[in-house]
């Protein structure tokens, strides 16, 4: 025990290690979300993910929002698990047409003001997948969207800059 | 064929004719009457079911069912008699052949036995419609009554979920039946993310066909486009070049290890062991930042193309990547001993979940799914294709088939991909990357992968001028869902996510 306690407090340590390669830019995107979100949201932002139809490439990505890396928690924006606890919702694929009434009901059932972003190729304009008998193509479609965050996939930190864009675009209007 | 097993003999019997279609893959017609026959005769000498699709070739419609053993495959290959558009059902054999049977009557209209309930239409098409063969008439999906299996009793509930669910993962439909906390029944309702990937991959250039094939599960973009170009090399007869065969094989056992860091850590974060979570995901997210600063994409998508790959390693990167091994191998021994030493985490792991050896055996799984209950299913171990038959590949193999078991299987595989990550640096050979591509003409091809989870098989038919004129990708995930079903009954609805997450089966890979 008193080994494992030793490894995990040592692992512990590094794992605290400061963000590398981008840690510039993710502080910089990270500090305006915040400002951004202390203005508008009370200090955090809910955000609710909906897959539409992709591939899984950018769950992937979102997901590694999540890691010691990004630790997107650390600005105040944070998922949720029901769109009734959401104040923006971020779609991903191109929506196909067994997703899009579970797309809209889930719109629906989020409170006003409320924002949708669109992340990857798929989700602003359909990408590869285009619009088939089996896929409407983009999100807008179906939902007005607010920001679009292209890429395949987005990586992480461009994902976080459409959330600082989504709040910029929501001060606008 | 003198030195085919005696089992494949037995079964081309059957066949009005056959031929090999490519090293251990032989392609045997049969006639419609002995459909029904050939699932008892191939189950008796216990070929594993590895799947079923349908295709129109010079407007007759056919079926093609894939049996595999020993690393042998066969394809067989029948054309419903006129005005019947079906064949017998083989799903009461292969329990796993149901649902590729309703997809292929779903999209193609071939009809399998008297029942054919929806699996990929969802109603969104009239159900006398087949869109890959006509144009269909899209209408409102509507509340179509799914005909979900009840469970009754005194205290007997239903809990449904999804399909939008309450993580960032892809969208299905889960239906539990539960007394008190037991799962008695789940039954999975799939196909929201069908896209038309085998509608959009017929009339493209082999070229234009691997970004399709990137994308049929992200998390296998390597495997899959892979299998893709293996498919269409194998039907043209080409070979991929010295050096893009071992990058190809450098690229998969890469994207191996990724999706295995994120499993581990996913699995032990769903039973509250943070600490692992949180390790697995910073190696992943380090092992993704230096795929993305060597081949430019951090999931390494289209870095395989037709005849080869798209990316090349100089000396530079070689260092690089040999560093970036040495510390991974380093930080992942650090770690790995804790998961398995600490009683707490081990205790909610184990006999969770469990798939026994047979169910696995019936169900014809594979990849980690197979080998955590003991069924030695290695594609690149029975089927040793470049770069694998200059490295050999033990499967990592565990009897108990429960969560702990999947986790152990994919723990001894993280060690032993990085060890092999480095010999294959050691044996990249110089030369091009690419083979030129030859022009088109008519012909076929199965590729076979083992992706990270599991066998992957694809079937590619080229028409006259070398256009895809059939796609059909088929992931390991059309095998692992019906094993989810069988694995989480008995246990609490609360095991449920770690049970899902240890089998990880890919919406997008089968909903197509």
């Amino acid at each position: 025990m008193i080994r494992i306690l030793r490894t995990i407090l040592s692992n512990t340590t590094c794992t605290d290690a400061p963000p590398q390669l981008d840690a510039h830019a993710l502080e910089q995107a990270g500090i305006a979300v915040r400002r951004m979100l202390d203005a508008q949201c009370r200090a955090s932002l809910a955000i609710r993910q909906v897959d539409a139809g992709s591939c899984n490439g950018c769950e992937l990505e979102i997901g590694a929002l999540e890691n010691p890396y990004h630790d997107l928690e650390r600005f105040g924006v944070r998922f949720v698990a029901s769109p009734r606890h959401a104040d923006a919702l971020l779609v991903t694929g191109p929506v196909s047409r067994h997703m899009a009434e579970a797309l809209l009901r889930t719109w629906d059932a989020m409170a006003e003001p409320r924002l949708v972003i669109a992340a990857g190729d798929c989700a602003c304009n359909g990408g590869l997948f285009g619009t088939s008998y089996a896929s409407l193509g983009g999100v807008d479609q179906v939902i007005p969207v607010d920001v679009f965050i292209p890429g395949c996939p987005p990586p992480p930190e461009r994902l976080l800059l459409g959330i600082l864009a989504a709040m910029g675009r929501h001060v606008r209007a | 064929m003198n030195n085919s097993p005696a089992w494949l003999q037995e079964l081309s019997a059957w066949g009005t004719s056959s031929r090999m279609l490519q090293d251990r893959i032989l392609l045997v017609t049969v006639a419609p009457e002995h459909w029904a026959q050939l699932a008892p005769e191939a189950s008796v000498r216990q070929l594993r079911f590895a799947g079923l699709w349908a295709d129109v070739r010079d407007e007759k419609l056919e079926v093609n069912a894939c049996l595999a053993r020993d690393g042998w495959y066969v394809l067989l290959r029948a054309t419903p008699l006129d005005g019947t558009m079906g064949l017998p059902s083989w799903a009461r054999w292969y329990p796993a052949a149901d649902r590729m049977q309703r997809h292929a009557h779903d999209l193609w209209g071939v009809r399998f036995g008297e029942c054919n309930p929806p699996w990929t239409r969802h109603g969104a098409w009239k159900a006398d419609e087949a869109p890959l063969r006509t144009p269909v008439t899209p209408q409102e999906r509507g509340r179509d009554r799914y005909p979900f299996a009840t469970f009754s009793g005194e205290g007997v509930y239903e809990i449904p979920v999804g399909p939008v669910h309450a993580g960032i993962i892809e969208p299905g439909h889960f239906r539990f039946s539960v007394a008190g906390e037991d799962i008695l029944g789940l039954e999975e309702r799939l196909g929201y993310v069908h896209k038309g990937i085998e509608w959009l991959a017929c009339g493209r250039k082999p070229a234009a066909l691997l970004p399709l094939a990137s994308r049929v599960s992200a998390d296998s973009t390597v495997a899959h486009s892979w299998a893709a170009a293996l498919a269409l090399e194998c039907a043209l007869g080409i070979a991929p070049t010295a050096r893009g065969v071992v990058l190809r094989g450098f690229l998969a056992e890469r994207e191996r290890i990724a999706n295995h860091l994120g499993d581990v850590g996913a699995i032990c974060g769903d039973v509250g062991f943070a600490f692992a979570k949180m390790q697995c995901s910073r190696l992943r997210e380090e092992w993704l930042r230096c795929q993305h600063g060597i081949f430019g994409h951090r999931l390494l998508m289209d870095c395989i193309a037709p005849g080869g790959v798209a990316v090349d390693l100089d000396a530079g990167h070689i260092r690089l990547l040999r560093a970036n091994h040495r510390d991974m191998l380093q930080r992942w021994q650090n770690i790995a001993p804790i998961l398995t030493d600490y009683p707490p985490l081990q205790d909610r792991l184990l006999n969770t979940g469990r798939l026994s050896t047979v169910a696995a055996r019936g169900l014809g799984v594979s990849g980690y799914l197979a080998r955590a209950s003991g069924l030695s299913l290695d594609v690149r171990h029975d089927r040793p294709q470049p770069p694998y038959d200059r490295h050999p590949v033990q499967p990592c193999l565990q009897q108990r088939g429960d969560v702990a078991a999947r986790l152990q299987v994919r723990m001894a595989e993280i060690s032993a991909s990085v060890r092999l990550l480095d010999a294959l640096l050691d044996d990249l050979p110089p030369g091009p990357i690419q083979e030129p591509w030859p022009p088109g003409m008519a012909a076929e091809g199965v590729g076979v992968v083992e992706g990270f989870r599991g066998e992957i098989v694809t079937h590619v038919r080229l028409d006259d001028q070398g256009n895809v004129a059939r796609f059909f990708p088929r992931d390991p995930s059309w095998f692992a869902w019906p094993a989810l079903e069988v694995l989480v009954g008995g246990n609490i609805v609360a095991d449920f996510p770690v049970c899902n997450k240890s089998v990880n089966a890919s919406y997008s890979g089968c909903d197509l």
